[in-house]
């Protein structure tokens, strides 16, 4: 909704932040237990309704958890009220900086985000098997000058000083959010609601607002020289699984996760309904530009209760955020502030 | 004299009769008339639950967006330095009676309106959205103007609760609930849908809409009361009409009504693309209040 917006930051921030623990996965596309999948009318397997994302599992196993992937019933215990701790903007415990910057509080946040995995987890990332993504590779020089660019708007917005408002980031700035694949849950807006008609699986993530029509039918993508922001999808089912491969992504820097290169960078997901409540949502990427091996994560899609719809999430209609940080940097600077002077905000804050 | 008249006239007539039976072999001798059903008595096809199958890439022909009321071609904005590229078609009203019932004070602002239709004044909360057209600022259009906008827009229907309505422009969708009893919950900028079928027609009642949506680029406007139930009602494989009934006592003296075609899209491999206008929109909002601006 509308009032949720302020203050969102990209999810590579936030998902950098959180901190976390692993097991042994179910294989790319199969389900844990055989389940077998309502249809539709003309035979696809139904994925229809609103699922949301939202977990404390860390994309990334915390170092603290060492090699363990699954945890026992006791340890997850553990796992998820240590994370639940370090994400609740509730705590009033951090002195006066930190409960301003904490201001933005649970009311605005989805309380999903504060559990575990129910398969208890340390890790979203299950291949590889440490639950960590690959080495970066070092990206060549003209890539490297398009990062270090972005890299020192980043640094001016996170200061409090941004130039003008392309110092912001794509979701800031209300263009695309986590609508561009893969998706990951964020602090709030964890919904997407999936249509299906004769030929299509329709996505619709909340946040923001737009909808991944997806062609199974088996046609061409389009070519190669009209890129999307959130690029073009083309899928198939294998056996009761939704495979879909996305290409032709703009080459604006800032849109792919960890900034991989849209030239060079391919990513496959797959949905399988695992349970009449449960979709397991893979994801693989792979960029040999930007990481050492290709990876893959595992995400739970949990079913919404019929009775809690979907909302409209408005971003940039009601943008105030932009003028109000040019406003503040046009003062900071007037007051002789600059970009050194001011440390970063705390990830917290984003 | 007389004869020659009528033989040629004659000739015309045939001709005329064997291009119509060229033009439209499938539908015999008879042209269709503008706004008339064709063919007569269409069946839809059917999705599995009975119901008639609106699936596919639709868009309208009519130049509304620019006046949904009778308009002149016009210049567009600046046109010292854009000439005839943003210039605007002329166009018919797709209003019943032609014009737009307001009240005389509405009037007065829809006047007002469409002379600050190029401003824009983002720099304070509460008077953000008071200038300028929402398209300029690429907002999302509200309903019905999102149905008329020189864009396509997608109907995805399976045989599920609800039906998503996916629009190019800004990326705005709505998903339409079937036989969904409460009101809205909130007001959003693309409104709050419920449908249901009437026989081969989609009756869609719409309300929770955003005051701050216009109907066109004339300034022509609603208050939050907007009540809207538009009908899509498919008339051939390639065509259905819409027809849209809008009630708003706060800004209108009785309700009104609009109707014009939807067509398919036929291009062979045609699919919704993305018109993501926020990055064309920012410097014309946001601009002002850059570092370089500020000196």
């Amino acid at each position: 909704m509308t009032a949720m917006r302020t203050r969102y930051r990209a999810i590579t921030a936030l998902l950098a932040a959180m901190v976390a623990v692993s097991l042994v996965v179910p294989a790319s596309g199969q389900a844990p237990k055989k389940y077998n999948a309502p249809k539709t009318p003309w035979g696809d397997p139904d994925l229809q309704g609103v699922w949301n994302d939202a977990t404390s599992t860390p994309l990334q196993r915390p170092a603290n958890v060492g090699e363990k992937n699954t945890l026992s019933d006791e340890e997850a215990e553990e796992f998820q009220k240590s994370l639940a701790f370090d994400l609740s903007r509730d705590r009033r415990d951090g002195g006066n900086a930190a409960d301003v910057n904490r201001a933005y509080n649970e009311h605005w946040m989805d309380a999903r985000r504060l559990k575990i995995t129910a398969d208890r987890r340390t890790s979203l990332i299950v291949d590889p098997v440490d639950g960590r993504i690959p080495t970066l590779e070092t990206p060549p020089p003209e890539r490297q000058r398009v990062r270090t660019v972005r890299g020192e708007a980043a640094t001016r917005f996170a200061a409090g000083l941004p130039a003008d408002y392309t110092d912001m980031s794509w979701p800031v700035r209300c263009v695309v959010r986590t609508d561009v694949p893969p998706y990951l849950p964020t602090i709030y807006n964890n919904n997407f609601q999936i249509f299906q008609s004769p030929g299509y699986v329709t996505i619709a993530p909340e946040m923001i607002h737009s909808a991944r029509i997806i062609p199974v039918d088996g046609r061409p993508h389009l070519n190669k020289n009209l890129r999307q922001w959130l690029g073009d999808t083309r899928g198939h089912w294998e056996g009761s699984t939704l495979v879909i491969e996305t290409t032709n992504f703009k080459a604006e820097e800032g849109v792919l996760f960890q900034g991989a290169n849209p030239a060079t960078f391919t990513i496959t997901e797959r949905f399988t309904r695992v349970a009449a409540d449960s979709i397991n949502y893979e994801f693989t990427m792979s960029d040999p530009t930007t990481w050492s091996k290709p990876w893959t994560a595992l995400i739970p899609w949990n079913k919404v209760d019929p009775d809690e719809q979907m909302f409209e999430y408005a971003c940039h209609e009601d943008n105030f955020d932009i003028v109000h940080f040019l406003t503040g940097a046009r003062l900071r600077e007037k007051n002789g502030e600059t970009v050194g002077q001011r440390p970063a905000r705390a990830a917290e804050e984003r | 004299m007389q004869l020659r008249r009528i033989m040629v006239f004659l000739g015309v007539a045939g001709v005329t009769v064997l291009l119509s039976l060229a033009v439209y072999p499938l539908f015999g001798q008879q042209r269709p008339q503008a706004g008339q059903q064709f063919p007569a008595a269409y069946r839809a096809p059917r999705l599995a639950d009975g119901h008639p199958d609106l699936n596919g890439i639709w868009q309208a022909l009519v130049t509304a967006n620019w006046d949904v009321q009778d308009h002149e071609a016009q210049a567009g904005p600046h046109p010292e330095l854009s000439g005839a590229y943003a210039a605007g078609p002329a166009g018919q009203s797709i209003i019943e009676g032609g014009e737009i019932p307001y009240k005389p004070d509405a009037l007065a602002k829809k006047k007002t309106n469409f002379e600050n239709r190029l401003k824009v004044d983002v720099s304070s909360d509460k008077t953000w959205h008071e200038l300028g057209d929402p398209e300029m600022k690429c907002y999302m259009p509200g309903v019905p103007r999102a149905t008329y906008m020189p864009f396509p827009f997608q109907i995805v229907q399976g045989t599920g609760p609800s039906i998503l309505m996916a629009y190019e422009f800004a990326s705005a969708t709505r998903i339409v609930r079937m036989n969904w009893e409460q009101a809205a919950p909130t007001d959003s900028w693309m409104g709050w849908s419920r449908g249901r079928w009437e026989g081969d027609t989609l009756v869609v009642d719409v309300t929770g809409q955003r005051e701050e949506t216009w109907f066109d680029r004339a300034g022509d406007y609603h208050s939050d009361a907007l009540h809207v139930v538009e009908r899509y009602t498919p008339m051939s494989p390639y065509h259905m009409m819409y027809e849209a009934t809008i009630e708003d006592p706060n800004v209108f003296t009785r309700p009104w009504k609009i109707s014009f075609p939807l067509y398919r899209r036929m291009e062979k491999s045609v699919q919704l693309l993305e018109f993501k206008c926020v990055p064309f929109t920012e410097e014309l909002l946001f601009g002002k209040f850059g570092k370089q601006a500020a000196r």
